[in-house]
């Protein structure tokens, strides 16, 4: 699309109420304050694509567009009429379908029941109208030129580009006027994102209006006519596409909160912790080689989906590597479990403490206790007062609200569950600390109290490697920046040479810059 | 570093803790309820000679409780269990019928008991097939294979050494009362205060937590269902001997009021949390209700409805407390 055409798109729609409009929303959950003062606009024809880190509220504001939350404040307009949104039905009704990055699909039924699940034609009687269905299927593929696809095929048989037309379908056959995206290229292979973009500009003509939530700066730039960038659940600018770089985008999304986040004290960078040569897991682990130092934060940055985790949890043993080396402390060790990795001094602070770290049931002292069972054990039985002494250390060091330490844990608030399953795991007093987003959906608070730990934790030597979606606490916390990017590190940058733009156009790759300096 | 700041219950969350804590209490509580609203009505229920019967005639049920709370509580379930028992009542009175030796008779039903659901844990745990498919496949087995072996004969004649039931310790103590209380307390103590016990409730309360943290889910099954294994082999000694009479058909649903008890003890039925002491109070309150509805005139058949009454309490209120106590995640 060149620049004259997406203002001939934008300006030509000008006259008419936008599709639709939201303006001044705020949504919060307990302790968390998701949106504030968020208001923007999708034309007929135009693709508004959204930009932001994880946890900026850009999932928080498709919910609220496609009625799954509520707003606390704000209106929402629908061809300029205000609107209540109060169920998923509502927004279904409004003309909006939203396709989420996990297709909900039935892979038991054809295309065409996939399509019309809901809202199938009838027969007489009550009954499905079959013939129908399967025209209706046939014309809605014809209308986007889709022709590999039959209406009677399984679902379940599908590749996962096929599924995602099969959504846009649906979506479609549901006479939605805007079409909300969220990430839809995550799980695509190149050919398959051709074919999306194909599609996407056909419905654009079509006067459809989409809402393209990527994280891939050559897809904004090769798709949208607006982009919206939000950070930490503010809106932080709207450009137009063709008057904005990547650069500038990349600038808006991290901001400048660098400086007021805690920052890493200077500790003493020692001898190497921690060593991994080459290193391969597939699918997602391609040698991968790397150091940690005693006394060295050294940050993963990546996008999801770049193979962080999984890297991390080949280190600890979860999916033990296939090739390649890790040498703890110099010396080469087999790590074939997390078992294995525990008694070598490692630590594995899980990405989701909710169904990785924590057992909700139990309280706040069987959690504390859980990684360091055998040091709190004689015989195999557990030293009740030991145990009790390691989980009041452990509040007090990490500053737990809890009303006690028999408190079952499920209860807690998100940033005291964070530091129960951090301080799990320093209860076993490792040399290693992998941690996969130590702060995400945790309060600021919270969030500044870890960070003060780990600046403690790295000035004790310990060595710590972390994994972060967020460019700030990477730059902030690191001693030195990886970036890797499908399954390998691309990148290093030592805490003296990170510069954000820099960091930001690793993780997304070449493309995105080109595209910048061409727009 | 500041101090630890501990921050005052929210409302209604004592309450709630407490009464989570007292299940046990609120079970034992019933249990004296029951018998002096039956006695109020019929003062024979009070009989010293009626309530050691209950005891006595249901302790079996609660050692097998015992192995299924521990079940329960690592995130299965087992429905194979009184089949199983009955196929080791049979094997153990075979063998005392044959003149086996005594150590033989009673050691052989453990060790069955053992292999059968050491079995049915590796299934479970190594090829991740759901328990109640393994365990539905071993009753059908257990059920078809015991008729089909004894062709439907009652084993009698048994030997008077073979008795568990009727042994009395210091003379004063029947077995079955000893060895339930026993179990009870071991059990409880070793669910409570050792390594492998939190592994349980780990395991059941959240296994991939449990596996980052180096517990290994796999193998924790396997040893609760090898201890359940042994709880139904002990369960079984007692149902073969208390009735001098072992039938090849054992008492239908019997795995039923076996998880039931579990259940109305404060067993979760979602893993990670429960007691064996509540699942004990619990096998003796069903045994009681039963028993009382003889004496105030109702059809015992009403006892099924009970337990299914309990049930769903027990399961709603569990699941209600759950609910409030992950909202604030």
């Amino acid at each position: 699309m060149t620049d004259a055409a997406t203002r001939a798109m934008t300006t030509g729609h000008a006259a008419r109420a936008p599709l639709l409009s939201v303006s001044g929303i705020e949504k919060s959950f307990p302790g968390v304050r998701a949106l504030s003062g968020v208001s923007f606009d999708v034309e007929a024809g135009e693709v508004h694509a959204l930009l932001g880190e994880n946890g900026a509220g850009k999932s928080t504001l498709i919910k609220i567009v496609s009625g799954v939350f509520k707003p606390d404040e704000g209106v929402i307009r629908v061809d300029g009429r205000e609107t209540q949104l109060n169920s998923p039905d509502d927004a279904r009704r409004a003309g909006i379908a939203t396709i989420y990055q996990e297709l909900l699909l039935f892979p038991e039924l054809s295309v065409a029941e996939n399509v019309f699940m809901g809202h199938a034609p009838r027969a007489g009687g009550g009954r499905l109208d079959w013939v129908a269905m399967r025209a209706r299927t046939e014309e809605l593929l014809a209308s986007l030129d889709i022709h590999d696809l039959a209406p009677n095929r399984i679902v379940g048989t599908l590749s996962v580009g096929n599924r995602q037309r099969v959504e846009i379908l649906r979506a479609l056959s549901q006479d939605a006027r805007l079409l909300i995206m969220d990430e839809p290229t995550a799980a695509l292979t190149e050919y398959d994102v051709t074919r999306l973009f194909d599609i996407v500009r056909r419905l654009k003509s079509r006067g459809v209006g989409i809402i393209y939530i990527s994280h891939r700066m050559d897809e904004i730039f090769a798709l949208a006519d607006r982009v919206t960038v939000l950070r930490d659940g503010a809106q932080v600018g709207t450009r137009r596409v063709a008057e904005t770089s990547s650069a500038e985008l990349v600038q808006l999304m991290v901001g400048r909160r660098i400086e007021s986040l805690f920052p890493k004290i200077a500790a003493k960078i020692g001898a190497p912790v921690l060593e991994v040569r080459d290193l391969v897991r597939r699918p997602m682990t391609k040698s991968v080689s790397l150091t940690v130092h005693s006394g060295e934060i050294v940050g993963l940055a990546g996008l999801v989906g770049s193979g962080r985790s999984e890297l991390a949890q080949t280190i600890f043993g979860v999916t033990p590597a296939e090739s390649g080396a890790i040498l703890l402390l110099g010396e080469p060790v087999q790590i074939r479990s997390p078992a294995a990795a525990r008694a070598l001094g490692i630590a594995y602070v899980p990405e989701d403490r909710g169904t990785q770290g924590l057992v909700r049931p139990m309280n706040v002292r069987e959690n504390f206790s859980l990684a360091s069972l055998a040091k709190v054990s004689r015989a195999g039985f557990i030293d009740r007062a030991a145990e009790t002494r390691l989980a009041e250390d452990g509040v007090a060091r990490f500053n737990v609200k809890a009303s006690s330490l028999d408190q079952i844990v499920g209860r807690l608030s998100g940033g005291n569950q964070q530091k129960i399953v951090l301080g799990k795991w320093l209860a076993n007093q490792p040399r290693l600390l992998i941690l996969d987003e130590p702060t995400r959906g945790i309060d600021v608070g919270a969030k500044a109290e870890i960070h003060r730990l780990m600046s403690e934790l790295a000035g004790a030597g310990l060595a710590i490697l972390m994994i972060s979606s967020e460019l700030p606490e990477v730059l902030g916390m690191s001693d030195r920046v990886l970036v890797m990017r499908e399954g390998r590190l691309v990148a290093e940058f030592s805490r003296t040479e990170t510069i954000p733009e820099a960091v930001g156009a690793a993780m997304m790759g070449g493309h995105g810059a080109e595209a910048g300096r061409v727009a | 570093m500041s101090a630890t700041i501990i921050a005052p219950a929210r409302a209604g969350e004592g309450g709630f803790l407490r009464a989570f804590a007292s299940q046990e209490g609120l079970l034992a509580f019933a249990i004296v309820a029951v018998a002096i609203l039956v006695g109020l009505d019929n003062a024979r229920f009070l009989a010293v000679r009626n309530l050691s019967d209950i005891i006595l005639g249901n302790a079996y049920i609660a050692v097998a409780a015992v192995g299924m709370s521990m079940v329960i509580v690592s995130g299965n379930i087992d429905i194979s269990v009184g089949a199983l028992i009955g196929v080791l009542a049979t094997i153990s009175g075979s063998l005392a019928v044959a003149g086996a030796p005594l150590a033989l008779v009673w050691a052989a039903p453990l060790i069955v008991g053992v292999l059968v659901m050491m079995l049915q844990g590796a299934v479970i745990a190594y090829l991740k097939i759901p328990a109640i498919v393994v365990t539905l496949g071993m009753l059908s087995i257990l059920k078809g294979g015991l008729i089909s072996v004894t062709g439907g004969r009652w084993i009698t004649d048994l030997p008077e050494s073979f008795h568990l039931a009727d042994i009395e310790l210091f003379g004063i103590l029947p077995m079955p009362v000893v060895i339930m209380v026993a179990a009870t307390i071991l059990a409880a103590f070793w669910m409570r205060y050792s390594a492998r016990g939190r592994a349980i409730y780990a395991t059941g309360g959240n296994a991939e937590a449990a596996r980052l943290v180096g517990v290994s889910p796999q193998r924790t099954v396997v040893m609760v269902f090898a201890l359940h294994g042994f709880f139904a082999g002990i369960a079984a000694l007692l149902f073969a001997t208390q009735l001098k009479v072992i039938q090849s058909t054992v008492p239908p649903n019997l795995e039923l009021t076996v998880i039931t008890a579990a259940v109305v003890g404060g067993v979760s039925i979602l893993g990670g949390v429960g007691t064996v002491v509540g699942s004990t109070l619990a096998a003796v309150l069903i045994a009681e209700i039963a028993s009382a509805l003889v004496f105030i005139n109702v059809s015992p058949y009403w006892i099924h409805a009970v337990q299914g009454v309990l049930i769903l309490v027990t399961v709603v209120a569990d699941i209600l407390r759950r609910r409030r106590r992950l909202a604030g995640g």
